[in-house]
């Protein structure tokens, strides 16, 4: 027997996909179902569920006769990861409670600290440039409908 | 009928020269051009960035540009592909493989030349076939009922994913992924709220937008970041290098035609995306030459075809997603989503009952295709510099167009939240070596897919013969098992000589 680690990625890949399927035959079970003649909204979903579940046994099974090849997952470089999720949570957070200004800045300024060749400064001037446009395109040219300063 | 053609087509080139149209299509080529250039910014990410802004513009331009975008990113990828030996996107990596010895020969500028002048052959004929073919697809199409869009898709979303490239199985998986995306939001039959998770944003079913740019945006970025720096070495292209000589022109004039002729036939068929178009063509270039060695050391042939291909294959692309409400592959799927938002419904009723942007739109094709042979020249220059700015700057400035793009499109932060989930997914499935188009192509056709079901039972009164029944629909599900029954072949083959190999 091969330790799990060992094991080709696609097997995780495919248990992903029965994952999948499984939670949206569960979802379109708890709705009506109905008949063929009269569908009700969950036989779609059960159906597609059952299919997306089937082709990943398969792929899993494609997988496992593979064991033993390299397939290394990719290592996420958290830092960068980190840094974009974050900025665009920062764009959600400061666009509902700051404003475009903030919110402009900090999309730039914290994907930008997410590059190691960015220094401090760099992310600054960066974010300032962008402020600029943000103001001068899409609140004056296009009117977006997001004050440039304030809270809601 | 011929004459009322040629009167249609004259009203259209009157549509297209309007100079607010004109202008907005200028704006989609050059954009298109710009991103086609750039590595990891495709028409796909540009199209759903500006979507948004098409909100507030007349349906006529805001599709123009849209498209413009489309068969302008093509163009600019040839440019990465043959200068720089960087398949900026998928379809032009064939390119690369004589492309880039051209170069080194001090060549590029011939094989630049030659894949313009074949494009814009390549891309008439599109035209022409569109102008041909529109009419009498039209007539048949008003035939369609539920079984038949049910069929059609069903072949569509199975072309769509076992012929993009890559494994065919993984391709299924996502399509299915894409439908179940497609299932979230209130059910048009009932009204039931499904998958919403309890939250009334989603009630209206998950963005097309933020799909799209959570997949192919911030997926990509997320997979990126710190692994990659834009590294092009310039190298200068004067008009002079550009111009082919005589015999350059008759060594790919035959290529050319070959790879319009593949490049019409895929895109009739919807679903095969146009890597698969270009490899082919490359591949049945490659086997009727009388020196096939020579591929792969700067074969004139093998750029002028496969370019060729994927410029006929995209113009011919746009006569299911107009006429049928069926886009071939996915930056189609974006443009039909831009139809819908426009309150226009696709289908053979389109030509009459909106005839100025059907006939706008072709003629937009040719302008469109003039002014990208035009403007190529010029630009070229800014273009290979632009390849040289740092991935560190285009990050951020990148997220930050999505963020403000996202929201402008219903003032909603919640859609902002929705990418960065849909990045997240993206990011582990790409992980797992999982392809992301299909899924755009399966959120985009799923709930018509649904619905036509679900439609065509009713009528049926529940037996699943009547989509053998109809002939036409028969037609589309015998090639729907034909392109299953060929992943099996192959798969079987593919087995058996690894266990020989293994042997």
């Amino acid at each position: 027997m091969r330790s799990p680690s060992k094991w080709h990625k696609d097997c995780h890949g495919g248990a992903l996909m029965v994952l999948i399927g499984l939670a949206s035959m569960a979802g379109g079970a708890r709705l009506h179902v109905g008949t063929l003649v009269q569908m009700g909204p969950g036989f779609f979903p059960l159906a597609v569920g059952a299919l997306l579940a089937l082709v990943g046994i398969a792929i899993a099974l494609r997988g496992a006769a593979r064991s033993g090849q390299a397939s290394a997952l990719v290592r996420p470089d958290w830092r960068g990861w980190g840094c974009i999720i974050g900025a665009l949570l920062a764009f959600v957070l400061l666009g509902a409670y700051g404003g475009l200004v903030p919110a402009t800045f900090a999309v730039v300024f914290i994907s930008a600290l997410g590059d190691r060749k960015n220094t401090l400064k760099q992310a600054f001037w960066l974010s300032i440039a962008m402020v600029a446009i943000s103001v001068v395109v899409f609140w004056w040219g296009l009117r977006l409908q997001l004050p440039l300063f304030g809270w809601r | 009928m011929f004459y009322k053609t040629l009167s249609d087509l004259a009203y259209g080139f009157g549509v297209a020269l309007d100079p607010h149209n004109l202008v907005w299509a200028l704006v989609g080529v050059m954009l298109g051009n710009l991103v086609g250039v750039l590595p990891g910014l495709g028409p796909l990410t540009a199209i759903a960035m500006l979507l948004p802004l098409t909100y507030m513009m007349h349906a006529v331009p805001a599709i123009m540009m849209l498209s413009g975008i489309f068969y302008g990113a093509i163009y600019g990828g040839a440019i990465g592909a043959i200068l720089l030996n960087l398949p900026v996107h998928p379809a032009h990596a064939v390119t690369c493989q004589d492309g880039f010895p051209l170069t080194r020969q001090g060549k590029g500028g011939v094989a630049l030349g030659i894949a313009m002048i074949g494009g814009f052959i390549a891309a008439s004929v599109g035209i022409v076939v569109m102008i041909l073919f529109s009419p009498l697809l039209v007539q048949i199409a008003f035939r369609f009922g539920p079984a038949e869009i049910f069929a059609i898709m069903l072949m569509g979303l199975l072309a769509g994913s076992t012929m993009s490239g890559g494994s065919a199985l993984k391709g299924v998986a996502m399509t299915l992924v894409g439908v179940l995306f497609g299932v979230i939001g209130t059910d048009v039959n009932t009204g039931d709220m499904r998958f919403t998770f309890g939250l009334l944003e989603l009630q209206n079913g998950a963005d097309l937008v933020a799909i799209a740019m959570g997949l192919f945006g911030v997926a990509e970025f997320l997979r990126n970041i710190n692994h990659a720096s834009f590294a092009g070495v310039a190298s200068r292209v004067r008009l002079r290098d550009m111009l082919p000589t005589k015999k350059d022109l008759r060594q790919s004039a035959f290529p050319i035609m070959r790879g319009t002729a593949v490049g019409a036939l895929f895109g009739a068929l919807p679903g095969t995306g146009p890597t698969i178009t270009t490899f082919v063509a490359y591949a049945l270039e490659k086997r009727i030459s009388k020196n096939p060695e020579r591929f792969g050391h700067g074969a004139l042939e093998g750029v002028a075809s496969p370019e060729a291909s994927t410029h006929s294959k995209t113009q011919i692309d746009f006569i299911p997603t107009l006429l049928l409400g069926i886009p071939g592959d996915p930056v189609m799927a974006l443009i039909l989503g831009a139809f819908i938002i426009q309150g226009i419904n696709p289908g053979p009723q389109l030509i009459t009952e909106h005839r100025d942007l059907f006939w706008g739109l072709i003629a937009s094709f040719w302008v469109g295709n003039i002014l990208l042979m035009l403007l190529n020249v010029p630009l070229i220059g800014i273009w290979v510099k632009l390849l040289q700015v740092p991935y560190r700057y285009l990050v951020p400035s990148a997220l930050f167009f999505i963020a403000v793009g996202v929201f402008s499109e219903q003032n909603a932060l919640f859609e902002v939240a929705e990418v960065v989930v849909f990045g997240l997914i993206g990011w582990v499935l790409v992980s797992f070596d999982f392809p992301l188009t299909p899924i755009l192509l399966g959120f985009v056709l799923g709930p018509m897919v649904e619905e036509n079901f679900r439609r065509a039972l009713i009528l049926s009164r529940g037996s699943m013969a009547t989509f053998v029944e109809r002939p036409i629909s028969r037609a589309f599900i015998v090639v729907s098992a034909l392109l299953i029954l060929l992943q099996v072949v192959a798969f079987v083959r593919r087995a058996r000589q690894a266990r020989r190999a293994g042997r």
